[in-house]
């Protein structure tokens, strides 16, 4: 026993990265005490930014497994996005009434949470089980054409899910009032049952949502069914045989993946107490598998830094991005620029319309500086240092026939 | 049916299996045997069945037609990793490392299957004495090394899985005679050891010079079976795959 429990603790699959761990733990915990400090009030505003970005983290750290622990490439994860957002829609809002139940749920946010995970789990195994014949680029067309199918079913589907309109006024998560804390707004109120929800509450619920899916993920990663991942990832027929049962190991990926996309799904719908199917688009799938590739596939600390960046960067610098280049121009003088003449539209609107261009720019740049991603696992970091081929090994199982 | 007179119940017992691929037959009615202490091999020329008839022991195929039966079980139609956890483990054509993992990562793999890992360190210690090189090599990506320590590793790798019966497919190809010298004597040691191994090579001299008994694969028949020394010096095989 003693060379396993040894060799898979201190071997090459353990997370490297306990100091980017100590950083993001440390700067999310501490990010709204400085927040307030510094901005005094607009600290609010930005912890909902931060909120919304842990709910691409979560999708990101989820959508990992499938990619970059099993290595399915997943074309349509926003599809369970949206199954755990509208999980909560129909169990917690007065929007069963007008589907054909006529009755509407109130679930408690808590509850949802773990029923969206299952919920998107088992979306998860009936995606999953046609497709396990399938590799590579077949299987992402699939799950792209699943990730195009989900939306607009519940966009169609317009007598259980209100169609295009969404569901809204979805209910309000609230902390039983027992649970005290700076979050509870009013200490004193012990007559009511519920306090509803703060920004700090949901910056609070978000943090430790992340931590305990981190913990839950880096467990999986290196226990047995981590192996089996690893291994179906890196050969197939290899993994079968090495006893690797491979029809449950890429299940289980779909499964576990899709689970964490209900949490997000769910803690997105809370918060913005909407869903709408136009949300869940084929941009949202792209966007977290940016997140995942450009983070550092198969590393769960690059993964979540990846989101970070590329979350700053769609949501929050691109948006000012005309207000810079704005101030910029009139403080080296050149405010002549800002005023629209003919086709010229002034220099806000201008970079406005080039913001995307900027986005690929930055992607360009960022992958060709960093192939192996911004904090790689040391599988990929290796691989691409000493130069692994994948043809060295694998040879086409159909080849041989007799 | 010619079963081996020598042993009564044989470990691996292949009664006349077809396999198709598609609509194309690659395997007639093979039926071979394994018993244990043995080192059989199958040998043939390119797309003869070898490989087949491999995959389908393993459970990577199955056969439309007769029956496999290993250890007293039928294993026709069970699945391959199941099968791994009976006892059959294989080194698979290609080798088929896990590339992009460390060379112990890829022997730790074998033990996948294994309920028992309590002598895990000296299964590896083991491993590293039939195949020093590994040793070396132990903290490398798999995909970087040679081709002849890729093989090491992939035989390694079958062996930290305990099996009952090891099948090795093509150990000697690509490597330099140095190597194919290295390996086909480890194999012997091997099967010293305990190992019952089924065979399948090209190397047809190579083979038959350290099999107890052989097998000659054509076009997915079974053509001549015999012991090794026998086969060695069939007029018909030494046309056909000695080159003499």
């Amino acid at each position: 026993m003693s060379a396993i429990s040894q060799f898979w603790r201190t071997g090459p699959r353990r997370d490297p990265n306990t100091i980017a761990y100590i950083v993001l733990i440390v700067v999310g915990a501490l990010a709204p005490i400085f927040l307030q400090l510094f901005l005094g009030g607009t600290a609010t505003f930005w912890l909902t930014v931060f909120a919304d970005m842990g709910v691409y983290i979560l999708l990101a750290i989820g959508l990992n497994v499938v990619v970059g622990f099993a290595g399915l490439l997943d074309l349509g994860y926003a599809a369970f996005f949206a199954i755990g957002a509208y999980t909560y829609a129909f169990l917690a809002s007065e929007h069963g009434i007008v589907t054909p139940l006529h009755e509407a749920f109130h679930v408690p946010f808590w509850i949802v949470l773990l029923v969206a995970m299952f919920v998107a789990a088992s979306f998860g195994l009936i995606l999953g089980a046609p497709t396990l014949r399938l590799r590579g680029d077949y299987l992402a067309i699939v799950t792209l054409g699943f990730g195009e199918i989900v939306p607009r079913v519940f966009k169609n589907a317009s007598v259980w899910t209100s169609g295009a309109n969404g569901v809204s006024a979805l209910d309000i998560p609230a902390l039983p009032v027992w649970i005290q804390g700076p979050w509870s707004g009013d200490p004193f109120a012990i007559v009511q049952d519920f306090k509803i929800l703060a920004p700090l509450a949901y910056y609070v619920i978000m943090f430790v949502l992340l931590i305990l899916c981190v913990i839950l993920v880096r467990n999986l990663h290196s226990s047995r069914l981590g192996r089996a991942w690893m291994a179906v990832r890196e050969d197939e027929v290899a993994a079968a045989a090495m006893g690797v049962n491979t029809v449950a190991t890429k299940l289980y990926a779909f499964a576990i993946g899709a689970a964490f996309s209900g949490f997000a799904g769910t803690y997105y719908a809370a918060k913005l107490s909407l869903v709408s199917p136009e949300n869940f688009g084929f941009s949202v799938s792209i966007t977290i598998l940016v997140m995942v590739v450009l983070g550092g596939m198969g590393n769960i600390a690059g993964v979540i830094i990846g989101s970070t960046v590329i979350y700053s960067v769609i949501f929050i610098f691109l948006p000012q991005l005309p207000d810079y280049a704005t101030s910029f121009v009139q403080s080296v003088g050149l405010s002549g620029l800002t005023q629209s003449s003919g086709d010229y539209p002034g220099i806000g609107e201008f970079i406005s319309r080039l913001k995307f261009l900027v986005f690929g720019l930055i992607l360009v740049v960022v992958m060709l500086l960093r192939p192996q991603g911004l904090l790689p696992s040391r599988q990929r970091e290796q691989e691409l240092q000493k130069g692994v081929h994948e043809d060295t090994t694998i040879v086409d199982v159909t080849a041989e026939t007799a | 049916m010619t079963a081996t007179t020598t042993a009564p119940a044989p470990l691996l017992e292949v009664g006349g299996i077809d396999v198709f691929y598609g609509r194309v037959q690659a395997l007639r009615g093979v039926t071979l045997t394994v018993s244990s202490g043995e080192i059989v091999a199958l040998i043939g020329s390119n797309g003869a069945g070898k490989t087949t008839t491999l995959r389908t022991i393993s459970g990577l195929m199955h056969p439309t037609g007769g029956r496999i039966v290993f250890d007293g079980r039928d294993i026709t139609n069970t699945k391959a990793h199941e099968i791994v956890r009976f006892g059959i483990c294989q080194s698979p054509e290609g080798r088929r490392l896990f590339p992009r993992m460390i060379v112990l990562d890829n022997l730790m793999m074998g033990t996948y299957a294994r309920r028992d890992l309590s002598h895990v360190d000296r299964d590896v210690a083991r491993v590293y004495e039939l195949f020093p090189r590994l040793k070396e090599r132990e903290k490398q990506l798999a995909g970087t090394l040679s081709g002849g320590e890729q093989q090491m590793l992939a035989i390694g790798r079958a062996l930290m899985a305990h099996p009952k019966l090891l099948m090795l497919d093509e150990p000697s190809l690509g490597l330099a005679p140095i190597l194919v010298e290295t390996i086909f004597r480890v194999c012997v040691e091997i099967n010293q050891q305990g190992t019952p191994i089924l065979l399948v090579e090209q190397n047809a001299t190579k083979a038959l010079e350290i099999a107890h008994r052989a097998y000659v694969l054509e076009t997915g028949n079974v053509v001549q079976h015999g012991t090794g020394k026998e086969l060695l010096a069939s007029p018909d095989v030494q046309r056909a795959y000695l080159g003499m």
